[in-house]
């Protein structure tokens, strides 16, 4: 097992009180395994890749812990933290566009990188020189200022540099939801590249949009207003999911060979609860078709099939 | 009878220090819209589909080339024919939360339409026209009125700017990117209502980078890069049987939900045989080839 949460909550810190942006998380990636993690906005999928990595000023770990690799990883601890980032841990942020330093040539800025972490740039090139060939970059980019790369360049270059490190857990935000489709396909096969030359052990694929994830995902995990939904397999969750929530909306994504002539596609009334005083018991529950008297009561998490975990009383 | 159509259209920057290089934005894009109808200006970041909208609409002059809607050449309205224009023409954007002033209500956008287009019209009898906009946009009245914008979802937003549009006269919407700020199973329904209006009669051009999105709802489809329009013509032949290589691109690499990407596409796109020179030399002339009844492509040097 490569990565274990248990329980893990975090909230944001208001004026108001406390937004429960992730009430409550336990599963398991397992090594080289790719999961999805897919949720509209405000489900708490951001604030879950996040909490891995940094939790910023505003957010405050309240319950739960995390394992990798059989070790704990001190989330909680800004400071102890900092031993595993880059390192062990790795994010791939959601602008990747601004996340190089314009004023550095990428070649210094990574060896300053390098630097910081105690590791010799000299050592490394080679190897990044081989992976900026594997994702079809030339080594002259190094000399090169970010601005004198496109967009899908700058994505691949903060993809090699993430992972340069060989990290047990990658991060990825929301890394193909700026780039344009033709490009959006080369970068999410270099993902699963990169897992299978074992640069990175396993991966979270943080996105909104299920049907690229279905792609190169091996598992995908569904979130709803901070909790967990479901998680399975990508076949599972897309062709026989259990969760109302991800049947709805699974149902309601359009996609090419769809047509409103021919089948008419329907959204999900309602919207999402709040997050400062979310209701007890089921979350969905407000706007959903099979919802009964026992969903006041909050649905576990449980596994009901091998590898399928879901959060849903009827599914049990 | 073609509603609103472009003739040529070619829209040139200027950039650089002191506009000294010129930019080429679009060029010689010719196509129609006509009412209930929507057509689906399909392209990527830079391929000049916003430019298009925002021309037809009069927040960007034309270089070159014609916009004419029911025959009067658009460029050259002012005034009062203007504001005529816009009762018949109306745009919704990208980000709605931009779009409304954080400061004013939610619902002053429904009411500064009124001394501008409908004097004459009492206010009594415009809120009752009002209501009667966020019905046929399945808002609840008593839920968005007397809202700050912040109160708001992003789809309620988006649908109160159509309602909007609808209070005027309209014959036209383009919809740049309507749905793509929206939470996945709330815009649905957002496209579901402009299908509806569209089965009203009224004619709606659809910018999207999102092929599914295009596919699901548009009646015909005009796939642009950089600037020019590479094929055009009714969905399902464009769909169905695309013919320039740069649409057999997209539609490859577009992410599926019960089919996973294979080799097999890759394959296919590579095949980058140009539907008009068979083998030849491809000029790279802009006009558009007829390869079937009302399928246009363009050379795939393009």
């Amino acid at each position: 097992m490569s990565l274990r949460v248990d329980n893990l909550k975090v909230y944001y810190r208001t004026l108001r009180g406390d937004v429960k942006a992730l009430d409550g998380a336990t599963f398991t990636v397992a090594d080289g395994e790719i999961m999805g993690l897919a949720g509209e906005s405000g489900s708490g999928k951001s604030t879950l890749g996040k909490s891995l990595i940094r939790l910023d000023t505003r957010m405050r770990l309240v319950e739960g812990g995390v394992e990798l690799d059989g070790k704990p990883l001190p989330i909680g601890d800004q400071d102890a933290m900092n031993a595993y980032r880059f390192k062990a841990v790795s994010l791939i942020p959601q602008y990747a566009m601004s996340a190089l330093n314009p004023t550095r040539k990428i070649g210094k800025m990574i060896s300053e990188l390098l630097g910081a972490r105690g590791v010799k740039y000299s050592e490394i090139k080679p190897e990044l020189e081989r992976r900026l060939d594997l994702v079809g970059l030339k080594r002259e980019v190094l000399n090169n200022y970010p601005i004198e790369l496109s967009g899908g360049m700058k994505q691949r270059m903060v993809l090699v540099l993430s992972t340069l490190l060989n990290p047990s857990l990658l991060i990825a935000d929301e890394v193909t939801s700026a780039l344009d489709v033709s490009t959006q396909r080369a970068v999410a096969e270099t993902l699963v590249e990169f897992r299978d030359r074992e640069f990175v052990k396993s991966m979270i694929v943080v996105t909104h949009d299920i049907s690229l994830v279905y792609q190169i995902a091996d598992t995908i995990m569904v979130m709803y207003a901070g909790k967990l939904a479901e998680k399975a397999p990508a076949d599972v969750v897309v062709n026989a999911p259990r969760h109302p929530y991800t049947q709805l909306l699974i149902s309601s994504l359009p996609e090419v060979g769809v047509r409103y002539a021919d089948r008419k596609l329907a959204g999900i009334p309602g919207s999402p609860p709040g997050l400062l005083n979310p209701p007890a018991g089921c979350r969905f529950r407000d706007r959903c078709p099979l919802a009964f008297a026992r969903c006041v009561e909050e649905p576990p998490f449980v596994e009901v099939d091998k590898n399928h975990h879901v959060a849903c009383w009827k599914a049990q | 009878m073609s509603m609103l159509s472009l003739e040529r259209v070619t829209k040139r920057y200027r950039v650089g220090a002191f506009g000294g290089r010129e930019l080429t934005a679009v060029r010689d894009a010719t196509f129609a819209v006509k009412a209930g109808e929507v057509v689906s200006l399909i392209g990527e970041s830079g391929s000049g589909k916003t430019t298009l909208g925002r021309m037809v609409l009069r927040l960007a002059s034309v270089s070159g080339g014609h916009i004419r809607f029911d025959g009067t050449d658009v460029s050259r309205l002012k005034g009062r024919k203007l504001a005529g224009y816009y009762k018949h023409v109306q745009g919704v954007f990208q980000d709605p939360f931009s779009t409304y002033n954080p400061i004013f209500k939610a619902d002053r956008v429904l009411h500064t339409i009124r001394p501008t287009f409908f004097p004459e019209v009492s206010a009594a009898e415009w809120r009752k026209r009002i209501d009667t906009a966020l019905e046929s946009v399945r808002l609840d009245p008593r839920q968005v009125i007397d809202k700050y914008p912040h109160q708001l979802s992003g789809g309620q937003l988006q649908r109160m700017l159509i309602a909007r549009a609808l209070l005027l006269d309209i014959k036209l919407l383009v919809a740049d990117e309507i749905i793509s700020m929206l939470d996945a199973s709330t815009r649905i329904d957002v496209l579901n209502l402009l299908a509806d209006l569209k089965e009203r009669g009224l004619g709606i051009l659809f910018i999207t980078h999102d092929l599914s999105l295009g596919h699901y709802i548009s009646d015909r489809a005009v796939i642009l890069r950089r600037g020019v329009v590479v094929e055009m013509g009714t969905t399902d032949k464009v769909f169905g049987n695309p013919r320039h290589p740069y649409t057999r691109t997209l539609l490859s690499s577009v992410p599926q939900m019960h089919h996973k990407w294979t080799r097999a596409d890759i394959a296919r796109t590579i095949d980058g045989s140009c539907a008009i020179h068979d083998g030849g030399a491809c000029a790279g002339e802009p006009q558009l080839v007829e390869v079937d009844d009302d399928h246009l492509v363009g050379c795939a040097a393009h």
